[in-house]
């Protein structure tokens, strides 16, 4: 018998501690006192590879806004490589450390600006797709829930040994989309919590 | 070596729907989570060192120019894996209600004071026994809208990582004895009695510094076993 400690919701008032800087509404510098230790930006100055926007709205069962989500990402940098293991040879791109954290804002909104992650093996040593672990807290979810991004314009989506796990009519809901221009290269990808169109969740 | 992490140990945290607790209603899944193995993006999580943190992070008494008012007390414990293997050099995040029951943030609009000298959020880091310290006053107990005269017990709100992406927890720590406890469908919603106790903390009268502050003990325990020499995976 395990004694894990179970999980509890976030709360509706956690951005104070857990992602001061930013999308909050309460002071002229939209900043609570709190320092900032994680946050929506993980653009290091060492980092290589494609920089990417990636934002989206949380929604609920009724498609209305979750304002008081906050959405965390884990992800390879764009050599394929996590920043996880301690003591493993240093890369090129210490500082990226592949993980970000960004609460949602009064519409519900949530964004980062990162690298696009290279392909990281999977089961049996084949390849996955590139793709970003998606996790979600918020006020009313006495859990996390994880899902997965992956990109629009990536071919090898459709070899992805995670994404064919998934029921072919649901897999869209795990593509975050290219949107068309020259500028910034940005993706959006909406998570639906609940009802028509639910985005895919993971039991892991 | 990585760890396994079995699903099984989760299968006594909260379902995603109780409807006790109003606000799941519209924010739990409704169709079938979808069973993937765990592969490398699993497996690995955030890595954190010392320089997360800083200097009296961890003590909440001592981020304004004077004192908090209320009853100042220390809480501390380990962060340990499901064989009682501590978990070293892992960030612990807190944030929490004044002594009063009110929330710094600006949705809490309860009418009970703001403290200017508490902001009530903390963090620190596991040294290499998985141990942690923070240093604040004792939160107050506060209402809230989900039913007719709603008021969550005393609790602060913790976040953990772990060792990786899957043993990343947040929770919330309760103190012995809260007489709130049957009326609360958040603490409720964890529905086996031993494992709801564990969300609880102990009065530590030993670590209790005379004529200083009152001390409460609580050990967090991840997702995640010893791999078996067969299950090890180098990477």
């Amino acid at each position: 018998m395990s004694d894990i400690t179970p999980s509890q919701t976030v709360g509706p008032f956690f951005a104070y501690g857990l992602a001061p800087k930013g999308r909050c509404e309460w002071d002229p510098n939209g900043n609570y006192s709190w320092k900032e230790t994680i946050g929506d930006n993980l653009i290091t100055p060492d980092a290589i590879g494609t920089k990417i926007h990636i934002e989206g709205r949380v929604l609920d069962g009724d498609g209305m806004p979750i304002n008081d989500a906050m959405i965390e990402i884990w992800q390879a940098d764009s050599q394929g490589r996590y920043a996880h293991a301690r003591g493993e040879k240093p890369r090129p791109n210490a500082k990226f450390t592949g993980f970000g954290r960004s609460a949602t804002d009064k519409n519900g909104i949530y964004s980062f600006d990162t690298i696009k992650p290279g392909a990281v093996p999977g089961p049996d040593g084949k390849p996955q797709a590139s793709h970003i672990v998606v996790c979600i807290f918020s006020r009313g979810m006495l859990r996390q829930i994880y899902t997965r991004l992956y990109f629009s314009d990536d071919k090898a989506n459709d070899a992805d040994p995670i994404l064919a796990l998934v029921p072919a009519d649901r897999r869209g809901t795990l593509i975050a989309h290219k949107q068309p221009g020259n500028g910034p290269v940005l993706y959006r990808f909406d998570i639906r919590v609940q009802g028509d169109n639910e985005t895919v969740f993971f039991d892991i | 070596m990585s760890l396994i992490y079995p699903k099984e140990s989760v299968g006594v945290f909260p379902n995603h729907l109780s409807p006790e607790y109003r606000s799941t209603v519209k924010r739990s899944p409704s169709k079938p989570l979808v069973i993937v193995p765990h592969t490398l993006s699993e497996l690995t999580g955030p890595a954190f060192g010392h320089d997360a943190i800083q200097e009296n992070d961890n003590d909440l008494t001592k981020q304004h120019k004077g004192e908090p008012l209320g009853e100042r007390i220390i809480v501390h414990g380990q962060v340990l894996d499901e064989d009682k293997r501590p978990i070293s050099e892992t960030l612990v995040e807190i944030w929490q209600a004044n002594a009063c029951g009110r929330y710094v943030h600006i949705v809490d609009q309860h009418p009970a004071p703001l403290d200017p000298n508490f902001t009530g959020a903390g963090r620190a880091i596991t040294d290499k026994n998985g141990y942690y310290k923070f240093i604040t006053v004792k939160p107050g107990a506060y209402p809230w809208g989900n039913h007719r005269n709603a008021w969550r017990p005393n609790h602060i709100h913790f976040s953990v990582f772990g060792q990786s992406f899957l043993t990343r927890l947040v929770t919330q720590m309760y103190f012995p004895g809260d007489y709130l406890f049957p009326f609360d469908p958040i603490f409720n919603s964890v529905t086996d009695e031993k494992t709801r106790a564990r969300m609880v903390s102990t009065f530590d009268l030993e670590n209790t510094i005379p004529d200083w502050a009152l001390c409460f003990r609580w050990n967090i325990v991840l997702r995640g076993r010893e791999a078996t020499p067969l299950d090890t995976d180098e990477h």
